[in-house]
C-alpha cells in the first residue's frame, strides 16, 4: 500500500506540472483530493485494516494529502499571479492610437492679463470697478486738468460721439483715466480700487497701435500716501509679473492729472537691456504711467488736497502677453483668429 | 527736438560721456529718444584746399581737382556741380568709412579709376559723411576751417533727439536743456551777454503797435533796424541750425530761427517797407479774408484766427506762420523784428482751422510765459547787427496788456515729504530750486517762498515744485515703501460692480471649460453687419455714431454682441477649424432710457444722455460636435447642445433655468427659446436663421446663445444652501410612453415632477417608427423614487407609479409603450 501511495503521490505531481490554467486545476483537484480519488479512496479503506498497518498507511496517507494540499495552493497562486501579469494577447491596445478628444476652450490673452493684473491689485486691497466706455468731455479731459485746446490733448487722439465741443460732448474714453473722478465724485477717502476696461483711439492701426485696447487704471487716496508708496506699489506689481530678476526704471514723466508724473519702464526682455529694435534701443520698455493725483483733481471733486494725498496709474494690457510671448503685432489680438488665439 | 551738445556747450560745461548725459535727461523727465553721433567715423576724412581744377579727359562732367591737405597733395576724380577753386572741402582717403548715398550703408572706400583717371580718394557730400540728406554737391567748408586737420576735430558733433513733454516749452529751447543739464551736473550756467548801440531816433517814430485782441494777444515786443544788408549766414549759424534740422535761409531769417532754438521764443522779421501805414495791429481775421502763407499758400482766414495786419490787410497768421507780401527778400532794407505773446488756445484753433503747424506754432500752443518775449528780442536785434549790419532804433515796442503778477508759491521740506516720501532739508530745496532758476525766500519755519522763473509757464503750485526737487534729486532715490494707510470699506457703493466682475469670470470659467473659446472683439461695427443680423435687414435698435470714424468697418457702436462672433466664426470657418465653439462676455451699447431704480434716479442729469452699456454674453457654436478623430460622434452641433450649455451653465450658478419658444429674428423660427428664469426672460437660444448665415457667409447650420448678464445677476440670491445627502436608497423605475406627436416633453415631465417622492427625471429615449403609430412617439423615462425618511417598499413605488401613469393618460393621452 505503502507503494501505491508513493506512486499516486508522483503521479499527481507529475499532471499536476502539467496544468496550465485554473479549469484544469480544479479538474485536477478532483482527480486528486476530491471524494472520488484513489487517495481518499485509499483513506476510506484504512479503517479495514489491522492497527500496525492503520497507522503506518493512514500517517502516510495524511501526509501526502497535506503535501498535495500545498502543491495545489501553490500551483493556484502561481496561476493566479499569471493571469493578471500575461493578459490574453486581444486585451493589448495599440497605446499610440491618438486618445479621444475633448473640445478645449481659452481665455482671450487679453483677459488672462487682465485677471492676472487684476489678482496682484485685489492682493493688496484695491478693489476692481469698471466704467462706462462712453464718457462725457468732462470726465475724460476737462476733469483731469486737460481742458478745451490744452496741448495734452494731442496725446491722445480722440473718436467722438458728438462732433459738438465743450464737456457736454460725448467720447469713447480714450483712458480709463475718467474713472478716477467718478471714483473720487462717489467715494470718499480711503479709496483703493482698479478700474480693467476698454480705451479707444482715432489712430490709424499698424503693428503697434490700435484703434482699441485694454487698460487697468489704478487710484489710491488717504492721508499720507507718497510717490514712494506708489513705488513701492509698482514695484511689487511688476515683480509679481515679470519675475523677482526684472530690473525696474521709475522715471519722471509727464501726465496733466498727476503731479509729479512718473513712467515705470522694465528692462527688455529680447535684449537683457543692451538695446534692440523691440526697446527702440534704449534697452527699456514702457509699460505704464502713474504719479501722485494733482491737486486741483482732487479739489475739484471736494477732496482736500492739504490734508489728502493719492496715487493713480495706468497700464496697457495687452503689452504684457506682448513682451511675454513674443508677440509683435497687436492686431492679431482682437482679430480673433483661432491660430492666434489657441495659442494661449 | 534736436539739441546738438556742441551749443549746448555753449552755456555749460558738460563733464558726462554723451550715453550718461542722456540717461540722467532722460531718468530726469527729458527723454532722449535718439543719439547721433556726428564724425564718429571720420577717421580718414581731412580738410584739404582745391587748388587746381581741370577737365576730365574722357568725361565731360567730371572734373579733375588737385587738392591741398597742407602735407601732401592729392589727385582726385569729382562729379559734383560745385566744386570751385580754392574752395575748402572734406577729403576721403582711401579705407575711409562713408555713407554710400544709394544704399544708405557704411561702405570703405577703394582705390578707383573713374573713367581712365586715378582717384586717390574723394571729396564728401553731407550725405557721405553722414551729417545731413544733401548729396546735390560737396560740403564746402569756411575759408577759416584749418587745412590737414582732421575733420572730426573741426565738425564732429552729438545731437541728442528730446521728447519733450507738452508741459516743457522751455525745454524746445537750448538754454532750457543746457538749464537742466546744469541743474542736473551741478554745474554753472553762461547765459550770453546782449548789448548792442541803438540810433538816436526812437522806434515809436517808426511805427506803432496796436493790440485789438488782449485776450489773445498778452504781450507784443518789436524792434527795429534799418540799413541792413541781406546776405547768407555765416557757416557756424548754418551748420547749428542744420544740427537742430532747420534749412538755412538768409541771415535775417536765421538768426529768428536761431533765437527761437535758443530761448525757445519764436521770433519773426517783417520787411518794414512793405507794412502799409507803418502799422502793427493785432486782431481777429475778417470772415472772408485770405493771406498767402510763406509757403506759398493762399489760405482763407475766419475770425476764430488771430492775425497780425497792418493798416489794411494781414501781414502774418499770428504764432504760426508770416505772410508771403512782407517777406523779407534779398532787397529788404529794413526790418521789424516781432517777439510776441499768444493764447495758447488761439494757436490752437488757428493751426487747427488752417490744418497747419510750424516751429512757432509749436512753442505758441504749449503756453509760453508772457514774461519770455523782451531777452529773447534783444539777443535777435544784437546778432541781427552783427551778422546783417544796420543799426537799431532806439528802444522797444512792448504792449503788454496780459501782464500778471503771479504769486510767490509756499513750498515746505514737509510737503516734499507728504507728496514724495522723499526726506530733504530746505536748504537741499532751495540749492536745487536756485539751479533751476527760482528765486526763493523765507516762508517761515521749514518753509521758503518761491518765485517761478520768467521762462517757466508749467509751474504753479507747490505739488509742481515737489516734483521739481525730486526730479532732480532723482526718482531713483525715492524709498520704495508699501501702502500702509487702512485698507476701504469694502461694503461699497461700487460693488454691484464688483459682483458683476465675479460672474462674468466665473461665467468664462465655465464656458472654457465647457470647451468654448473666448474671443474679444471690437466695440465699434460697420452699419451693413447690424443690418445682416436681421433676416429683413432691419435695425431694431438705433446705433450710436461715431462722429470722426477710422474706417466704415468701425463706425457705430455695437447693440449685440452677435455681429462679432458670427464674423469671427465665418473668418475662422475658413481655416477649416473643425467644430467652433467660441464665446465673449462684453458690454453692448443701447439708447439711453429713463432710469427706473430708485439708486439709479440719483445720478446726475447729465448720466441720462449716456447710452445704456449693458454686459452681455453671447456665444455660437457650430461644426461636428467632436474633433475628427478615429472614434469620433461625427453628428453636427444643433440646438441641443446649445440648450444643453445654457443649462449647465446656468445650474452651476445655482439657478433654475425653464425655456418657452423664443420670437428673435436672428433666430430660426419653431427652433429657438427664450431663455427664463423665475419667469423673467434672461436670454436666447437657437439655430441661427438661414439668412443671417448666409448674409455672415456662415457654411453650416450654427447655434446661437445669449444672456443678458444684468438680469441674471439679479436672479442671484448669492447664497447657497446645504441639502443633506439622502440617508435612505432610491429605487429606479423605467417606463415607455407613446404620446401624440404635439405634447411636449415638458408637459409630461411636468406631471412626473408633480409627485413628491420623485427625485429625479432623465429621458433617455425618444423614438419614431415601427412599433408606434403615425403621429406618435415614444419616450423612454428613467425615473428615480427616493424619501427622505424611510427605505420605499416596492408596494410605495408601484402606487406611486400607477397614479402617475393614469394622470399622463388622462391628461395627456399617454400610454404604457408594450
Amino acid at each position: 500500500m505503502l507503494e501505491q501511495l508513493k506512486d499516486l503521490h508522483a503521479q499527481a505531481l507529475d499532471e499536476l506540472n502539467k496544468v496550465n490554467s485554473l479549469r484544469e486545476l480544479e479538474l485536477w483537484r478532483v482527480r486528486h483530493l476530491g471524494k472520488k480519488s484513489s487517495l481518499t479512496k485509499i483513506l476510506r479503506s484504512l479503517a479495514a485494516l489491522p492497527l500496525e498497518e492503520r497507522r503506518n498507511g493512514g500517517a502516510k496517507a495524511n501526509e501526502i494529502k497535506r503535501a498535495l494540499e500545498s502543491s495545489l495552493e501553490e500551483k493556484k497562486k502561481l496561476l493566479q499571479e499569471a493571469l493578471l501579469t500575461s493578459p490574453l494577447e486581444s486585451q493589448t491596445l495599440d497605446v499610440t492610437l491618438p486618445g479621444r478628444p475633448l473640445p478645449t476652450g481659452r481665455l482671450h490673452p487679453t483677459t488672462q492679463a487682465l485677471k492676472e493684473i487684476c489678482d496682484v491689485f485685489k492682493n493688496m486691497g484695491f478693489q476692481v470697478i469698471e466704467g462706462p466706455d462712453v464718457e462725457w468731455d468732462y470726465y475724460n479731459f476737462e476733469a483731469l486738468n486737460i481742458p478745451q485746446h490744452h496741448p495734452a490733448r494731442d496725446m491722445f487722439a480722440t473718436l467722438w460721439i458728438d462732433a459738438g465741443i465743450g464737456g457736454k460732448a460725448r467720447l469713447l474714453r480714450t483712458h480709463t483715466s475718467p474713472m478716477q473722478i467718478r471714483l473720487m465724485e462717489r467715494e470718499r477717502p480711503p479709496i483703493r480700487a482698479i478700474v480693467p476696461g476698454r480705451a479707444y483711439r482715432y489712430e490709424a492701426t499698424d503693428a503697434t497701435h490700435e484703434s482699441m485696447f485694454y487698460q487697468v487704471e489704478g487710484l489710491a487716496v488717504d492721508k499720507n500716501i507718497t510717490l514712494a508708496d506708489l513705488k513701492g506699489t509698482l514695484f511689487d506689481f511688476c515683480r509679481c509679473l515679470f519675475g523677482e530678476e526684472r530690473k525696474v526704471r521709475f522715471r519722471c514723466d509727464y501726465f496733466p492729472f498727476v503731479e509729479p508724473g512718473v513712467e515705470v519702464a522694465i528692462g527688455c526682455s529680447a535684449c537683457g537691456g543692451a538695446g534692440c529694435r523691440l526697446c527702440g534701443y534704449s534697452g527699456w520698455i514702457e509699460i505704464l504711467g502713474a504719479g501722485m493725483v494733482h491737486p486741483d483733481v482732487l479739489a475739484r471733486v471736494n477732496i482736500d488736497p492739504e490734508i489728502y494725498s493719492g496715487f493713480a496709474f495706468g497700464l496697457g494690457v495687452e503689452r504684457i502677453p506682448m513682451l511675454r510671448y513674443g508677440i509683435d503685432d497687436i492686431r492679431l489680438f482682437y482679430s480673433n483668429d483661432l491660430r492666434f488665439l489657441r495659442q494661449f | 527736438m534736436r539739441i546738438p551738445l556742441k551749443w549746448i556747450r555753449d552755456y555749460v560745461d558738460i563733464k558726462f560721456a554723451p550715453e550718461e548725459l542722456a540717461e540722467k535727461l532722460t531718468m530726469s523727465g527729458l527723454e532722449v529718444k535718439g543719439i547721433q553721433t556726428i564724425g564718429g567715423t571720420w577717421d580718414k576724412v581731412v580738410i584739404g584746399e582745391v587748388i587746381a581744377l581741370n577737365p576730365h579727359p574722357n568725361a565731360d562732367r567730371l572734373k579733375l581737382a588737385t587738392v591741398d591737405l597742407g602735407t601732401e597733395q592729392v589727385n582726385t576724380v569729382c562729379g559734383a556741380p560745385n566744386i570751385e577753386l580754392g574752395q575748402r572741402v572734406t577729403f576721403a582717403h582711401v579705407g575711409a568709412r562713408l555713407i554710400d548715398p544709394h544704399t544708405e550703408e557704411t561702405v570703405l572706400l577703394k582705390p578707383a579709376k573713374i573713367r581712365g583717371v586715378a582717384s586717390e580718394g574723394m571729396v564728401c557730400s553731407e550725405k557721405e559723411l553722414g551729417i545731413s540728406d544733401i548729396h546735390e554737391g560737396i560740403l564746402v567748408l569756411p575759408p577759416e576751417a584749418p587745412i590737414g586737420a582732421p575733420l572730426s576735430a573741426y565738425l564732429a558733433d552729438v545731437i541728442f533727439d528730446l521728447d519733450v513733454t507738452p508741459n516743457r516749452p522751455d525745454c524746445l529751447s537750448v538754454i532750457g536743456v543746457a538749464r537742466e543739464i546744469a541743474a542736473l551736473t551741478g554745474e554753472p550756467l553762461r547765459l550770453p551777454q546782449i548789448h548792442y548801440e541803438e540810433l538816436e531816433n526812437l522806434i515809436e517814430s517808426f511805427a506803432s503797435v496796436d493790440i485789438a485782441e488782449p485776450d489773445l494777444c498778452f504781450r507784443y515786443c518789436a524792434s527795429l533796424i534799418t540799413g541792413i544788408k541781406i546776405a547768407l549766414s555765416p557757416s557756424w549759424l548754418q551748420q547749428r541750425l542744420n544740427s537742430c534740422g532747420m534749412r538755412p535761409i538768409n541771415n535775417v531769417v536765421d538768426v529768428t530761427n536761431y533765437v527761437m532754438l535758443e530761448y525757445g521764443q519764436p521770433l519773426h522779421a517783417f520787411d518794414y517797407n512793405k507794412l502799409k501805414g507803418r502799422q502793427i495791429i493785432v486782431r481777429r481775421a475778417g470772415n472772408g479774408e485770405t493771406i498767402t502763407s510763406l509757403d506759398g499758400t493762399k489760405r482763407a482766414l475766419n475770425p476764430d484766427i488771430l492775425v497780425i495786419a497792418d493798416k489794411e490787410e494781414a501781414v502774418a497768421v499770428a504764432g504760426i506762420m508770416g505772410g508771403l507780401d512782407s517777406e523779407v527778400t534779398d532787397k529788404t532794407d529794413t526790418i521789424l523784428l516781432e517777439s510776441a505773446n499768444f493764447n495758447q488756445a488761439a494757436i490752437r484753433r488757428g493751426c487747427s482751422h488752417l490744418q497747419l503747424q510750424s516751429e512757432a506754432s509749436i512753442r505758441f500752443d504749449k503756453g509760453l510765459n508772457s514774461e519770455l518775449p523782451l531777452l529773447p528780442l534783444k539777443r535777435a536785434t544784437q546778432l541781427l547787427l552783427e551778422l546783417a549790419g544796420g543799426r537799431a532804433a532806439k528802444g522797444i515796442i512792448d504792449v503788454y496788456p496780459g501782464k500778471s503778477r503771479p504769486k510767490p508759491i509756499l513750498l515746505s521740506a514737509q510737503e516734499v515729504k507728504r507728496l514724495s516720501g522723499l526726506e530733504v532739508n530746505v536748504d537741499g530745496i532751495l540749492k536745487i530750486l536756485k539751479a533751476l532758476g527760482f528765486e526763493c525766500q523765507e516762508g517761515g519755519p521749514g518753509s521758503l517762498l518761491v518765485s517761478v522763473p520768467y521762462w517757466r509757464s508749467d509751474v504753479k503750485c507747490a505739488a509742481d515744485l515737489v516734483e521739481e526737487v525730486v526730479h532732480i534729486i532723482g526718482y531713483e532715490k525715492i524709498p520704495i515703501t508699501r501702502l500702509g494707510s487702512p485698507l476701504p470699506q469694502q461694503e461699497s457703493k461700487l460693488s454691484p460692480s464688483a459682483q458683476q466682475s465675479n460672474l462674468k469670470e466665473k461665467l468664462r470659467n465655465i464656458l472654457t471649460g465647457f470647451g468654448f473659446q473666448e474671443i474679444l472683439t471690437y466695440s465699434l461695427i460697420s452699419l451693413e453687419k447690424l443690418q445682416k443680423l436681421s433676416p429683413k435687414l432691419e435695425l431694431t435698435i438705433p446705433p450710436l455714431k461715431v462722429a470722426n470714424p477710422m474706417t466704415r468697418e468701425q463706425e457705430y457702436l455695437r447693440t449685440s454682441l452677435r455681429a462679432g462672433l458670427l464674423s469671427t466664426l465665418s473668418h475662422n470657418q475658413k481655416f477649416e477649424q473643425p467644430g467652433i465653439r467660441l464665446f465673449e462676455i462684453g458690454k453692448v451699447f443701447l439708447p439711453p432710457h429713463p432710469p427706473v431704480i430708485a439708486s439709479e434716479a440719483k445720478q446726475s442729469q447729465e448720466e441720462k444722455e449716456l447710452p445704456q452699456e449693458k454686459e452681455m454674453l453671447c456665444a455660437v457654436l457650430s461644426g461636428p460636435r467632436e474633433e475628427l478623430s478615429w472614434q469620433a460622434d461625427k453628428e453636427p452641433l444643433d440646438f441641443f447642445d446649445a440648450k444643453g450649455v445654457v443649462e449647465n451653465l446656468l445650474n452651476q450658478l445655482g439657478l433654475r433655468v425653464s425655456f418657452d419658444i423664443g420670437d428673435d429674428e436672428i433666430l430660426f423660427p419653431g427652433r429657438e427659446a427664450n431663455i427664463i428664469i423665475e419667469d423673467d426672460k434672461v436670454g436666447i437660444v437657437g439655430d441661427v436663421h438661414p439668412r443671417v448665415a448666409q448674409a455672415f457667409e456662415l457654411s453650416s447650420a450654427i447655434c446661437l446663445m445669449e444672456i443678458d448678464l444684468e438680469t441674471v445677476l439679479a436672479k442671484i440670491t448669492g447664497i447657497k444652501k446645504y441639502r443633506p445627502i439622502p440617508r435612505f436608497p432610491g429605487v429606479t423605475r423605467d417606463i415607455a410612453l407613446v404620446i401624440d406627436e404635439q405634447v411636449s416633453y415638458r408637459k409630461v415631465e411636468n406631471i412626473i415632477q408633480s409627485f413628491p417622492l420623485v427625485t429625479e427625471v432623465t429621458l433617455f429615449d425618444l423614438y419614431r417608427g415601427e412599433q408606434i403609430p403615425e403621429g406618435k412617439k415614444s419616450f423612454a423615462i428613467r425615473t428615480i423614487y427616493q424619501s427622505p425618511s424611510h427605505t420605499l417598499t416596492d408596494e410605495e413605488v408601484d402606487q406611486t407609479q400607477e397614479q402617475m401613469l393614469a394622470r399622463l393618460h388622462q391628461e395627456l393621452g399617454a400610454t404604457l409603450r408594450d
